[in-house]
C-alpha cells in the first residue's frame, strides 16, 4: 500500500474524478459509468415530470420565456441591492462574531460578567427566528422615534442580519478556538504574552484556519437570507419577483430570482469544497501520522 | 371549451332576462323565463368541490371592513359580517345554499393562484380583476368598484395634496398585489419607488415607524385604517384618476370552473334587486366629505 487508498479522499465532486496515474484506466471506466448513470437518472426524472398532464400549464406558469424577460430587469436590479446588503453584512458579521468569540474565550473570574453577557446575547439572539428579529427591529426601533436613531428599513434589516448571524458565527469561531490545543495557549503564556495577546497571536490565527469551511458555509446561507429584509418593504430581488407574480399571477419571476441566487452561491460552495480539500491535503502531506 | 362558451351564453341570457324582469313589475314572468338556466344552477346539479356545500376561500386573517367586523368577530368570516362576509351568505342564499352549507377555508395569496386543483369553489379577498390575471384564473363579474385613497398623518407635508404632482417627493407604501401599488407606480409616479409590503398591516407599521410618508389603499380600507388601526391618521384624499382600468373586485375561480356563470347569475340578481348597494351602504360607506386629489 503506497499512497492513500481512494476511499479516504474527500467527497469533493471534482477530485474524486481526478485519480492517480496508475488508476487511470479504472478512472476512465468509472467516468463512463458515472456519465451513463447520471444521464439515466436525470432522464428518468425528466420523463417523470414531463409525463405529468399538468406540465404544459406548469411550464407556462413557471418557465415562461416572455415572462422571464419581462421580469428580469426588475429582479436583477433588486438583486444588486441583495449583493450590497450581503457585502456590508458579511464584513460586519465576521468582525463582530470574532470579538464575541474572543470575549467568550477569556479566562478568569474577572471576565465573568463579560462572558455572561456574551453568552446571554448569543442565547437570546439564536432563540429568535431571524424573520421576527427583522420585523421587531425594522418596525419597532424606528417607531420609538428616538432622536439620532436612523429609521431606514434597509439599515435595520441589515442590522438584524448582522446581530443574528454574529451569534451563530461566534459559535463557529468558538469551536475553532477550542479546537486549538491547550498547549498552544500555554506556550504563548509562557513566552510572556498576556491572555489577550496569546489569544490574538497564537490561538485565533490557527482557529480561523480550522473553521474557514464552516465560515464559508455561513457565507452561502447569508447570501440567501438577506432576501428576508423584504418584509420591511425593501425591494430586493425576491420582493421584485413577488411584485411581478402578484401582478400577473405568473411564477416565472421567482425562477429568475432563483437563477440569480444560484449564480452567486454555487461558486462559493465550490470554492469552499476546493479549499477544504486543499487544506486537508496539505496537512496530510506535511504532518504524516 | 365549447361547453363553457355555451354556459356563458346562457348565463348572459339569464342576466339579460333578469334585468328585463327587474324593469317590469311582474316577478312571476322572470321565474318562467329563467327556469331552464335556473335548473342548471340548481344546488343538486352543481359540481361543487364538496358536494352540497359552498366552500369559500378567503385570506388568513381576514380584515374589516371586508369580513369579521365587530370586537367578537375579528377573523371570523362565519359571522357573516363585513361587506364580503355578508355578500358570501347573500350569494349562497341566492344560489340555494342554506347558511350552514357554507364553509370557509383559508388560503394565502400565493396558493390561491398557483396552478393545480383547488379545494374551494371560489376565493374572495378583494382580488382586483386584470386581464393578465384572467389568463391564469377566472373571475366573476365585479362585485365592487373602488377608488384609491391616500392615508397619512395630519402633520405630514403631504396631508393636503391638491393634485398628484404634489406627491412627487413622497415616499409612499402599498401592499403587494394590490391595485394601489400599480396606481402609485403608474399614475402617481413619485421620485422614490414605493415601498412594498406583504399586507396592509405592515404598511401601517412602516407609517408608524416614519419610514413612509403615506400609504395608498382602497377607500374602504382607508376608512378602517384611519378609524381603528393607525391612531391619528387621516384620509388625505381620494384620487380622481383611475389606473388604466377601473379597480374592480371579483371572486376568483380556478381556470375553467363552470360555476362562474351560476355565481354571476346570482350576483346579477343581487345587484338588480339592490342588495349589493345595500351591503355597500351598510359596510363600506362612512359619513363625512373626503377631499379629492386631482390628476
Amino acid at each position: 500500500m503506497t499512497g492513500p487508498p481512494d476511499d479516504i479522499r474527500g467527497p469533493s465532486l471534482w477530485t474524486s474524478i481526478r485519480r492517480p496515474r496508475r488508476h487511470r484506466e479504472e478512472g476512465a471506466r468509472a467516468a463512463v459509468i458515472a456519465a451513463i448513470s447520471t444521464v439515466a437518472v436525470l432522464g428518468l426524472i425528466l420523463w417523470w415530470v414531463l409525463s405529468s398532464e399538468a406540465w404544459p400549464e406548469v411550464q407556462r406558469q413557471f418557465f415562461n420565456p416572455s415572462h422571464f424577460m419581462a421580469a428580469w430587469p426588475a429582479v436583477l436590479g433588486g438583486f444588486w441591492l441583495n449583493i450590497q446588503m450581503f457585502a456590508v453584512a458579511e464584513v460586519l458579521i465576521l468582525i463582530a462574531a470574532l470579538i464575541l468569540a474572543m470575549i467568550r474565550a477569556l479566562r478568569g473570574p474577572a471576565f465573568f460578567p463579560l462572558r455572561a453577557l456574551v453568552i446571554g446575547f448569543i442565547d437570546l439572539v439564536r432563540g429568535i427566528p431571524i424573520i421576527l428579529l427583522i420585523l421587531l427591529l425594522g418596525f419597532g426601533v424606528p417607531a420609538l422615534q428616538l432622536p439620532g436613531v436612523p429609521n431606514s428599513p434597509l439599515f435595520w434589516g441589515v442590522a438584524a442580519l448582522v446581530i443574528s448571524y454574529s451569534a451563530y458565527t461566534a459559535e463557529v469561531y468558538r469551536a475553532g478556538i477550542e479546537s486549538v490545543h491547550e498547549s498552544q495557549r500555554m506556550a504563548g503564556r509562557s513566552l510572556g504574552l498576556t491572555q489577550v495577546q496569546s489569544l490574538r497571536y497564537v490561538t485565533v490565527p490557527q482557529a480561523i484556519r480550522n473553521v474557514i469551511p464552516a465560515l464559508l458555509n455561513g457565507f452561502v446561507s447569508l447570501q440567501k437570507d438577506v432576501a428576508l429584509v423584504f418584509v420591511l418593504g425593501v425591494r430586493e430581488a425576491v420582493r421584485e419577483a413577488q411584485i411581478y407574480n402578484a401582478r400577473t399571477f405568473n411564477y416565472t419571476a421567482y425562477v429568475a430570482a432563483a437563477v440569480l441566487f444560484l449564480v452567486a452561491s454555487v461558486p462559493v460552495a465550490r470554492f469552499a469544497d476546493w479549499y477544504t480539500e486543499r487544506v486537508r491535503r496539505r496537512r496530510q502531506g506535511v504532518g504524516g501520522v | 371549451m365549447k361547453e363553457i362558451r355555451r354556459t356563458k351564453f346562457l348565463a348572459l341570457l339569464a342576466v339579460l332576462s333578469l334585468a328585463l324582469a327587474a324593469c317590469g313589475d311582474d316577478g312571476s314572468e322572470a321565474t318562467t323565463t329563467t327556469s331552464d338556466e335556473a335548473d342548471s344552477c340548481a344546488v343538486e346539479s352543481l359540481n361543487m368541490v364538496n358536494p352540497g356545500q359552498l366552500t369559500v376561500a378567503t385570506g388568513e386573517p381576514v380584515f374589516p371592513p371586508w369580513m369579521g367586523v365587530g370586537d367578537d368577530n375579528f377573523d371570523v368570516p362565519e359571522s357573516g359580517t363585513g361587506f364580503e362576509g355578508a355578500l358570501v351568505y347573500e350569494l349562497a342564499a341566492e344560489m340555494g345554499f342554506s347558511d350552514d352549507q357554507v364553509t370557509f377555508v383559508r388560503t394565502g395569496f400565493d396558493e390561491s393562484i398557483a396552478p393545480g386543483p383547488k379545494d374551494w369553489d371560489f376565493n374572495i379577498q378583494q382580488y382586483s380583476i386584470t386581464a393578465e390575471r384572467d389568463q391564469v384564473v377566472d373571475f366573476s363579474d365585479p362585485y365592487y368598484e373602488t377608488q384609491q385613497a391616500l392615508v397619512t398623518f395630519p402633520d405630514s407635508p403631504y396631508a393636503e395634496p391638491s393634485s398628484i404632482e404634489d406627491l412627487e417627493g413622497a415616499v409612499l407604501g402599498a401592499a403587494i398585489g394590490t391595485t394601489s401599488l400599480d396606481f402609485v407606480e403608474d399614475v402617481i409616479q413619485p421620485d422614490t419607488a414605493p415601498s412594498v409590503y406583504d399586507e396592509n398591516v405592515d404598511v401601517e407599521a412602516a407609517m408608524n415607524a416614519g419610514q413612509i410618508d403615506g400609504l395608498v389603499v382602497d377607500l374602504p380600507t382607508a376608512y378602517f385604517i384611519t378609524a381603528v388601526q393607525v391612531e391619528g391618521s387621516i384620509i388625505a384624499g381620494v384620487f380622481e384618476a383611475q389606473a388604466e382600468s377601473p379597480d374592480e373586485f371579483g371572486l376568483l375561480f380556478e381556470e375553467g370552473n363552470p360555476l362562474v356563470s351560476c355565481v354571476n347569475q346570482a350576483l346579477a340578481t343581487l345587484r338588480d334587486d339592490g342588495t349589493l348597494a345595500a351591503l355597500e351602504e351598510e359596510w363600506l360607506t362612512q359619513e363625512g366629505d373626503i377631499p379629492e386629489i386631482g390628476g
